[in-house]
């Protein structure tokens, strides 16, 4: 029985691991794939951003948290909220832009990238890039249009991970104004 | 988490974008699956020795690794202690995200490549090379036959 008990609690981590692990697996069939990295990015890229789109319902749902009333607290709660709630991580947010609508979100360490080393020959792959997808995905289905980037990659020899998110626009609804 | 969002996103993602191009997608999620198998049945059973024999495996992939993935158990194994296994869960949560209606039972291959592969490599990397099929009967339920190969 203890046999049973242990294979039990293995089981939950390895839950929380099943996500790094898949994406491993799928990066790996991309880069067989597709002859070169740029390619893999964008297609990590646009994967991203299709699962972004969908799942910003699942975060709104599971999070409830109101309307962001700027790029400061959209800032707080990507960071506190949804890292937090899909990676069980909080990165911090650093190096606002003077105009308030650039930051850095600083990954100590990134858990997609747990046992992951990236080959001498793919030394241009954005490894982590659905991430970068993802957010753009589900901004824009909060009428925000953004840019997302890796700008540093622990993968890479950078001492921590940093993606830089900068707002480009509000997107109107095609809603006739009024009020909710 | 009692559910696993991250993934199910993922899986739903990589069946379409991977299926972009039919024959060829197939054979890249079952890939996808058969790299998850491997290492998560690796890590699973790190710490115990290895299984008496072939039902031992199986019940280890019906309990412990359908756990992990699909947070419930197989519904129902069934063997006719030659070889062929024959693995069915009534409420599959790969296709739990799809409408019950017949038109997705065309589109089913794609949503049980990935699990194809996941159980060939689970098997692989406890030493039986297996053939894995998979059909859905009605949704959402899926039965999966696993044939091991004798060397």
């Amino acid at each position: 029985m203890s046999r049973q008990a242990g294979r039990g609690t293995e089981s939950k981590k390895m839950s929380s691991e099943l996500f790094t692990l898949t994406y491993g697996a799928l990066v790996t069939q991309l880069c067989k794939d597709y002859e070169n990295d740029e390619d893999v990015n964008k297609q990590l890229d646009k994967m991203g951003y299709n699962i972004g789109v969908r799942l910003i319902e699942d975060f709104l749902a599971r999070s409830n948290v109101g309307r962001c009333h700027d790029f400061r607290e959209t800032a707080d709660v990507i960071a506190k909220v949804a890292f937090k709630m899909y990676l069980g991580i909080t990165p911090s947010i650093t190096n606002w832009s003077p105009a308030g609508d650039e930051f850095s979100l600083i990954l100590e360490n990134n858990p997609l990238v747990d046992f992951v080393e990236l080959p001498d020959n793919h030394s241009s792959l954005i490894y982590s890039n659905l991430l970068c997808g993802v957010l753009r995905g589900a901004l824009e289905m909060v009428q925000m249009a953004v840019d997302v980037k890796f700008v540093q990659d622990t993968l890479k020899g950078d001492g921590v991970t940093e993606i830089r998110m900068k707002f480009v626009r509000r997107i109107e609804d095609n809603l006739p104004a009024g009020e909710e | 988490m009692a559910d696993s969002p991250l993934f199910q996103a993922l899986h739903m993602e990589m069946a379409h974008a991977l299926c972009a191009e039919q024959e060829k997608g197939l054979g890249a999620l079952e890939g996808v699956g058969f790299r998850v198998g491997q290492g998560l049945s690796e890590r699973l059973t790190k710490e115990t020795p290895s299984f008496k024999d072939e039902l031992d495996a199986l019940k280890f992939l019906c309990k412990d690794l359908w756990i992990t993935v699909f947070k419930k158990q197989v519904d129902n194994l069934r063997t006719n202690h030659q070889g062929t296994y024959m693995l069915q869960d009534n409420q599959f949560l790969l296709l739990s995200q799809l409408s019950n209606g017949k038109q997705y039972l065309e589109e089913a291959p794609k949503f049980l490549a990935f699990t194809c592969g996941l159980v060939k490599g689970a098997l692989s990397n406890l030493g039986f090379d297996s053939t894995v099929t998979a059909e859905v009967p009605v949704m959402p339920s899926s039965k999966f036959q696993v044939v091991i190969q004798k060397s």
